[in-house]
């Protein structure tokens, strides 16, 4: 009898499962271990949180108190250097994450509420109902993101406030078409179609039957689209129509770095500062939709 | 006249969660040109990762050991290059579901020459003479027509031919059938037969059909194999095989399934369901499910001893022995 | 099956006709669908910039105006701001069918002239950026898919997760700042350079026009200026591309016929380029016009930065100063760029898809 070596094998994966990757970590290996991106994605959050969390505590100086060292690089003093009045660009960049992480999250959360109803409505009651929430939301969609934002915020006034209705506002219909299809596919699954069979009501199936299946897709684009929130609302910080001066806001900082481009700190670290926290919930977000696919979940579980 | 595929002790270890299972065990069965063979067995028998492990397109991490050869080749020790060479060219498989295995948006002339252009070099219009010579000789009418249509215009039965004719374009010697008619209506599946017979018969060519149906088996198959659990059972001429079984598992398949030598008796099926890969049992992998097993069956593990000049059984006991 | 001759030409010919029937038909449904489309969102854009809580007259006036009632008055009917809304409604459609969009509040010419100057502008910006985020973007995505969960994959995963999540502002502000400012390797602001003109007017975009009346050293500097605003464009957009790409063809690859392609011993290359991208193209060509999409919205943030005289900074300004002819006029550009959009990636759909063509 002749041991061949392993059969050989095509280079990329074939038509099966490749599981053969996650071979190497022992299989108790806890299931987050598995997914370093994820993992890097929670820290960085969780830093974030602590860090808005504390501000007040940690940062040297306050992020509103202007002085006469103004555009100075970073140094010892001023770790990220200071801004055109003299502010502290480190203290006002931590301060801007008590605005704009708690924002972002509240914002998704609306936006997922209104979108998941009314998708849910038109998905379930069908007919001119589905149709009229359907055609709103697809115009909606067809106006780049921005710009809509943009004729939004500026038709309601250049405050913080309309900045997070204005993405609100531009955010709503993607939930909306998705819980829509999920309730309709569910409507006609076997097991809703059990449940009416066996009595049923028409609520009680949308929140007991539908409701669990709906909600985890739902939440991963719930998780995908902070991120988008984030960029959105800071975007439109940049154009003005957002956080007002004297607030430390990340956009309107880089906007104000914008003005001074050749003091590069001013405009550089609250950039950053966007990047990593939309980085980390894009990370988050792109792993649980990894889980939550049938085709890839399988690689992640076993 | 020598085998054209001689398989032998042929053993297949896929990753698992609990570790490397096998699911070939041991298989050994030769095949000659001109005739067709037929391997038999229920989902999760092997038989599909068999057929795969000929072209050497088995999943991530699987191992293989034993020996295939083609023509006195060893398929095992190829390296990629040399087995892209012989798919398509010496062997060549027509999958289970037309509908899914022929691309959907390719034309049929592009599915057929390409590979036949590749292997053998010949010109383009050279390629689609001889492709619209294949459809011919699987009735598929207008020919040249069909060249440049799609999949989707046709229907299950005429897709299947087209897939065999896909196989035959770069003239193979062999050709592995797995479930070729499974996916058809019952009206078109002996069409799809006689053609293999036909192709067999006309080509010299070498053809292995796999499949659960012994209905088919009886009608293409000269010699058949009758695998469970990644092992072969018992193994000889069809006809025989399917009058007088001697292994307990085939003679249960023959009481469950509907085929033509049964005479109309009322079926009977097998109880439990076959072991998943990782859960064989030891001894015999039937014996949980056997009504003839015996105390060895659960310990010593069968191998397959030859009880004529071709038939082959891997059952010690041999409790059908009386019934032949 | 029908059973035509088997001579080749004669049965090519009913065939490209009933071809040239299909797409005929095809043009005219989607143009159909198209107007009415557009006659939506001006109703809407009409609707909602006329119901907001701003005020024209206040952000178009200056602050002693705003109390001087004849002077607000004087305003509101120039502009026809007096007369009822479905009577505005009803006179703006006319207008716009006489191809007349409208006096801007802000720059007090035709919205057409103002949008026929900008347009191009961003036009070429954008195409620019499509066309080296589809290169790119799709590029990566086919190596990811083929390394699937090797180094290179991950790192590709990483990098275009990074691309998806830069804000488009600060990434131009970095690269002029670096590029222009300090390396000095690309222009940092225009379309051209201060002394040069503009080359012959054909298209307005400006690389077409140099390039078609032979002006290279336009040509040129027409593409330089194009490349760091573009590229700044394109980060976010490879950065989706490479995703969907990667996607797509991973579940392709999942598919019986790519394994059918393997057992026919076909080269690897063949069975990626032909069998499994070829039908990963149709939800390419569908992200790649959501792209486009996200690329306009980008422009409203970068022309600033680059002092590209486009529309993004109309349809900023505009807004800010609640200037509602042109308001609409860039509504009705968007609209007008979605209804392109979507009739180029139907046809190609048909063009790569036998299926769609044929049903």
């Amino acid at each position: 009898m002749t041991v061949a070596a392993p059969a050989p094998l095509e280079p990329p994966a074939t038509a099966v499962v490749d599981n053969a990757r996650w071979r190497r970590l022992r299989p108790d290996t806890p299931l987050p271990w598995r997914r370093p991106l994820a993992l890097a994605g929670l820290a960085i959050i969780g830093a974030w949180a602590v860090m808005a969390l504390f501000a007040p505590l940690i940062a040297p100086d306050n992020p509103l108190a202007q002085n006469f060292a103004t555009l100075r690089p970073p140094s010892g003093a001023h770790w990220f250097g200071t801004d055109e009045l003299g502010r502290d660009v480190f203290s006002r960049v931590l301060f801007g994450a008590r605005i704009t992480l708690p924002l972002a999250v509240i914002l998704v959360i609306a936006a997922m509420i209104i979108g998941a109803v009314l998708g849910g409505i038109a998905g379930f009651f069908g007919g001119w109902v589905d149709n009229l929430i359907m055609r709103i939301a697809d115009l909606v969609f067809a106006f780049p993101g921005i710009i809509l934002a943009l004729a939004v915020a500026a038709a309601l006034g250049p405050q913080l406030r309309n900045a997070v209705i204005a993405v609100i506002v531009v955010s709503w219909p993607a939930y909306a078409r998705l819980v829509r299809s999920l309730v309709l596919s569910a409507r006609s699954s076997q097991y809703v179609v059990a449940s009416r069979l066996l009595g049923s009501s028409g609520l009680r199936v949308l929140f007991i039957d539908v409701r669990p299946n709906a909600a985890g897709p739902t939440l991963v684009l719930a998780a995908l689209d902070i991120g988008n929130a984030v960029l959105l609302l800071s975007g439109l910080s940049f154009l003005g129509l957002g956080a007002q001066p004297p607030t430390a806001e990340w956009g309107a900082m880089v906007a104000e770095g914008a003005q001074n481009f050749s003091d590069w700190w001013v405009g550089m670290f609250p950039g950053l500062a966007i990047l990593t926290v939309v980085l980390a919930f894009n990370f988050i977000g792109d792993t649980l939709r990894d889980m939550l696919d049938p085709r890839t979940a399988r690689a992640v579980r076993v | 006249m020598g085998a054209l595929l001689q398989v032998e002790n042929l053993t297949v270890a896929l990753p698992t969660r609990s570790g490397y299972q096998n699911a070939v065990d041991g298989v050994s069965f030769a095949v000659d040109a001109g005739e067709v063979m037929g391997i038999a067995g229920e989902s999760g028998s092997g038989k599909t990762m068999t057929a795969l492990s000929l072209f050497g397109l088995l999943p991530h991490g699987a191992r293989t050991s034993g020996s295939i050869r083609l023509d006195g080749g060893e398929l095992l020790d190829m390296n990629a290059k040399q087995l892209r060479a012989i798919r398509g060219r010496q062997i060549a498989m027509v999958s289970q579901d037309p509908a899914t295995a022929l691309h959907p948006i390719l034309s049929i002339g592009t599915q057929m020459t390409e590979h036949m252009r590749h292997h053998l070099g010949v010109s383009k219009s050279e390629a689609l003479t001889r492709a619209a010579d294949l459809l011919g000789t699987v009735r598929i009418p207008d020919p040249e027509q069909a060249l440049h249509s799609y999949p989707g215009q046709f229907s299950g039965g005429m897709r299947q031919r087209i897939a065999i004719a896909v196989a035959l374009a770069a003239e193979p010697r062999l050709l592995v059938a797995d479930e070729p008619t499974t996916a058809l209506d019952v009206t078109v599946q002996a069409g799809i037969l006689r053609l293999l017979d036909r192709l067999c018969r006309e080509r010299g060519l070498a053809v292995i059909v796999i499949t659960h149906d012994l209905g088919v088996m009886s009608a293409t198959a000269r010699r058949l194999c009758v695998m469970y659990a990644g092992r072969l059972a018992e193994a000889g001429p069809t006809s025989e095989l399917l009058a007088s079984p001697r292994h307990p598992y085939t003679r249960g398949l023959l009481d469950a399934l509907p085929h033509p030598e049964a005479g109309g008796a009322p079926l009977v099926p097998i109880g439990g369901s076959p072991p998943s890969l990782g859960r064989v049992p030891a001894g015999c992998p039937f014996h949980p499910r056997c009504r003839y097993a015996q105390p060895l069956c659960a310990t010593e593990r069968p191998e397959p001893k030859p009880i004529s000049d071709l038939h082959l059984l891997a059952c010690p006991p041999d409790p059908l022995r009386a019934a032949s | 099956m029908s059973s035509a001759s088997a001579t080749a030409p004669a049965v090519l010919r009913p065939r490209k006709e009933a071809r040239h029937r299909d797409l005929r038909r095809f043009l005219v449904q989607r143009l159909g669908t198209g107007v009415v489309l557009l006659v939506g969102i001006t109703l809407v854009a009409f609707v909602v910039t006329h119901l907001v809580p701003g005020d024209p007259a206040a952000a178009n006036l200056g602050q002693r105006a705003i109390g001087n009632p004849a002077a607000v008055a004087a305003f509101r009917h120039q502009y026809g701001l007096d007369r009822p809304l479905p009577v505005q409604y009803i006179v703006y459609l006319k207008d716009l069918l006489h191809g007349n969009l409208g006096i801007s509040e802000q720059s007090h010419r035709p919205v057409l002239t103002d949008l026929s100057e900008y347009v191009p502008a961003t036009i070429e910006l954008a195409l620019f950026a499509i066309v080296l985020s589809m290169l790119i973007g799709i590029a990566l995505g086919i190596v990811a898919a083929v390394f699937r969960d090797r180094w290179l994959d991950q790192f590709i995963r990483i990098v275009s997760l990074a691309g998806v999540s830069m804000p488009v502002f600060w990434i131009a502000l970095v690269a002029f700042y670096l590029l222009f400012f300090k390396l000095g390797w690309l222009p940092g602001g225009g379309r051209l350079d201060p002394t040069q003109n503009n080359p012959a007017h054909l298209t307005g975009l400006f690389t077409v026009d140099a390039a078609l009346h032979g002006q290279w050293t336009l040509f040129w500097s027409a593409l330089r200026h194009l490349i760091l605003p573009g590229l700044v464009l394109a980060i976010y957009t490879v950065g989706m591309l490479t995703r969907f790409t990667r996607a797509s063809m991973l579940e392709i690859m999942g598919n019986d016929y790519v394994r059918a392609a393997r057992l026919k011993g076909l080269p690897e290359r063949v069975i990626v380029l032909r069998h499994v991208l070829r039908p990963a193209l149709v939800s390419i060509i569908t992200v790649a016009g959501v792209a486009f999409g996200s690329l306009l919205s980008g422009t409203v943030l970068v022309e600033n930065i680059f002092s590209w005289p486009g529309v993004g900074q109309y349809a900023y300004r505009s807004a800010i100063n609640l200037d509602l002819p042109a308001i609409m006029g860039v509504s009705l550009f968007v609209a007008l760029v979605y209804i392109v959009v979507n009739l180029i990636v139907d046809l190609l759909y048909g063009v790569i898809d036998p299926r769609i063509r044929l049903s």
